[in-house]
């Protein structure tokens, strides 16, 4: 699990004078389900491709067991992808999609036949071999990908918004059945998405990824938990993010008030960014509160109410299971372990206010993703 | 039942213009010239012309293999350009269609003939003049000059169309250039490859002034034979018999090349 299968260092990608990816350092480990999530136009694509040797990094390195594979062209390199789209043959049927690989590498016409008959049933697409690929459905022509790729038994599947295409519901069962073949072929997947619940379901590790930049490295509880900067806090989930200052180790203020907190290491004073998950709040009666507020909207969301709350001009998210109507004054409780402290950055203040808030707002996120990275 | 009403026009257009004209032909092919009465002389006459027939016919092959393989990489190159330079390029290859056909031809006589622009220069610097007009050459590069656009243009278009991912796609599953080429590409191009023959083929198998202007008696053409036969021998009925002859072979030729496009997933990818 743990061994090291690709290295990238340094690696800066420029087209046209603009820089796609800044100093992107990131080591991959065999065997390993690694995300690259971001918006689009972050360099997650751009990433991708490099590594599957379809664009030349402007500078630095990538290592492929410890190996400098800069310039081995993609036809060489024991990397397969599923593209975005899936690019299948339209002159071919789905057994010689799935064959076409392994007819390249020149194996034995039985050898083949094993193979892809394997393949179409891990795939479950048997008693497909010989329907035309443009005769099949959005999620059926997704596993032909998949078994165009995995047929040749990479050693790393390069995954580009593979699931981009598919409805909700065919997503989800996407989504197990991928994990479930990448623990069944026992490979490494690097898989690009913009779409933040799909990282957190599949991954063993995600990379976050803003304008070029790696943002954050770590398991799905590390990202959602302990996010580096209101950017990842904003970005994976929903976050009430506000200024305070760390009077000292486990000592927060904001909001004109203290909190004990759980972290610790900052300077005495340090102006903070505090993150609040919104399911992370307890409504309580006025007089227990911390803080007293009105709510200005509510929103059912099936599982929970959104609810945004007034606190002194600034808006919150919170998401509670109790209803309570719009213009009622209520109190929040806050505990230690509710409150994550994070150092200042170049997102301080941009991310992590209601006040605009739209009941569409994860709609507006997806929206924007996929479809025009190129 | 409005679109109906819209086709109208060109429905009565096609019955007064093609389907009236053509029952025509068939009347005179199987009609005596002097008394009109039924018979089949006129279409058995026709083997006395079966050498014209295959020379016509293998001219035109030979042209349009010329063609392909002189299009396709221009088509191709056409394609990968930047999309200014593409549409400069394609303009250029339709610039001579613009001008007149005869016009086009003759020029090429005043090109290759013995005392033409040509063999002038290569008697200027002292060597024999070559025997460059009035022979099969001549008539296939006629072919190939006039109709070249025609292969280009649709083999363009689909290779055009090709979507890049599918050239990558083919990489990452081990494709080196020539095995991207062969494997992908050129079935892919199939398409294109068979519409171009055609428009190529067709109207060189029965073109007739081309083979006049740069060909011999001994290079005539079925094309040229209908037309005399209507122009200075007077047998209209055995014109119109070798024309119905023509009309046929074209249909079997065009019909063998659409059977070709429909089964290209299995004969193109074993190339």
């Amino acid at each position: 699990m743990s061994q090291e299968l690709i290295r990238l260092t340094d690696l800066v990608m420029e087209f046209d004078g603009e820089r796609i990816l800044d100093s992107i350092n990131l080591y991959i480990n065999d065997k390993e389900f690694l995300t690259l999530l971001g918006p689009s136009g972050c360099g997650k694509t751009t990433t991708l491709r490099v590594i599957g040797g379809f664009l030349t990094p402007t500078s630095g390195d990538v290592l492929f067991d410890g190996k400098r594979i800069n310039d081995v062209p993609a036809y060489q390199r024991k990397i397969n992808t599923v593209f975005q789209r899936y690019a299948l043959f339209p002159h071919l049927d789905v057994y010689d999609n799935i064959a076409f690989g392994l007819r390249i590498a020149k194996l034995s016409e039985k050898e083949i036949d094993e193979r892809v008959t394997e393949m179409l049933e891990i795939v479950s697409l048997k008693g497909f071999e010989n329907r035309k690929v443009t005769s099949l459905s959005g999620g059926q022509q997704q596993r032909v990908a998949i078994a165009r790729a995995l047929v040749n038994r990479p050693k790393v599947l390069l995954l580009d918004e593979p699931l981009g295409a598919l409805d909700l519901r065919l997503r989800k069962d996407m989504q197990n059945e991928l994990k479930r073949i990448q623990q069944a072929m026992d490979i490494t997947f690097i898989y690009v998405t913009h779409d933040q619940e799909e990282a957190l379901t599949m991954s063993d590790t995600i990379v976050v990824m803003d304008k070029g930049k790696i943002q954050q490295i770590g398991s799905p509880e590390d990202i959602y938990n302990e996010p580096k900067n209101a950017f990842v806090a904003d970005f994976i989930g929903e976050s009430n993010i506000l200024d305070g200052v760390m009077l000292d180790d486990y000592l927060v203020k904001f909001f004109g008030r203290q909190f004990k907190c759980l972290d610790k290491g900052f300077e005495k004073n340090e102006p903070v960014d505090v993150v609040i998950r919104p399911e992370d709040i307890d409504i309580v009666p006025v007089e227990q509160g911390h803080l007293c507020g009105t709510v200005t909207s509510v929103t059912f969301k099936g599982v929970h109410y959104d609810t945004i709350v007034d606190f002194k001009g600034f808006k919150w998210l919170i998401q509670t299971t109790d209803f309570c109507p719009e213009g009622s004054y209520i109190g929040i409780r806050l505990n230690p372990e509710d409150i994550h402290i994070m150092h200042k950055s170049e997102y301080s203040g941009m991310f992590g206010d209601y006040s605009s808030y739209s009941a569409e707002y994860d709609e507006i996120a997806d929206a924007e993703g996929g479809e025009d990275e190129e | 039942m409005k679109s109906k009403w819209l086709s109208g026009p060109y429905i009565l257009w096609m019955a007064l213009f093609t389907l009236i004209p053509l029952g025509v032909v068939f009347y005179y092919a199987f009609t005596d010239s002097v008394t009109g009465a039924f018979t089949l002389d006129n279409l058995a006459n026709i083997g006395n012309y079966l050498p014209i027939f295959l020379r016509s016919i293998w001219l035109s092959i030979f042209a349009t293999v010329i063609c392909l393989l002189i299009a396709y990489p221009v088509a191709y190159y056409i394609a990968h350009c930047k999309p200014g330079t593409q549409r400069f390029l394609q303009m250029m290859v339709m610039l001579p269609m613009c001008m007149s056909f005869l016009l086009r031809t003759l020029a090429w006589v005043a090109l290759l003939e013995d005392t033409g622009i040509i063999n002038n220069l290569i008697s200027a610097i002292g060597l024999e003049p070559l025997p460059l007009i009035r022979n099969n050459g001549a008539v296939i590069l006629g072919m190939v000059y006039n109709y070249l656009p025609y292969m280009i243009l649709p083999l363009y278009t689909v290779i055009m169309k090709i979507d890049p991912r599918l050239i990558e796609a083919a990489q990452d599953l081990g494709c080196n250039s020539r095995q991207v080429f062969s494997k992908v590409i050129l079935p892919l191009s199939v398409p294109g490859i068979v519409s171009g023959i055609t428009m190529v083929f067709v109207p060189a198998v029965s073109t007739f002034y081309i083979s006049q202007k740069l060909g011999s008696p001994g290079t005539i053409l079925i094309g040229d034979v209908i037309e005399s036969q209507f122009k200075s021998a007077y047998n209209p009925n055995l014109g119109a018999a070798m024309s119905l002859v023509l009309m046929i072979l074209i249909f079997v030729c065009v019909g063998i090349m659409n059977r070709f496009t429909n089964d290209e997933e299995e004969s193109m990818v074993t190339l």
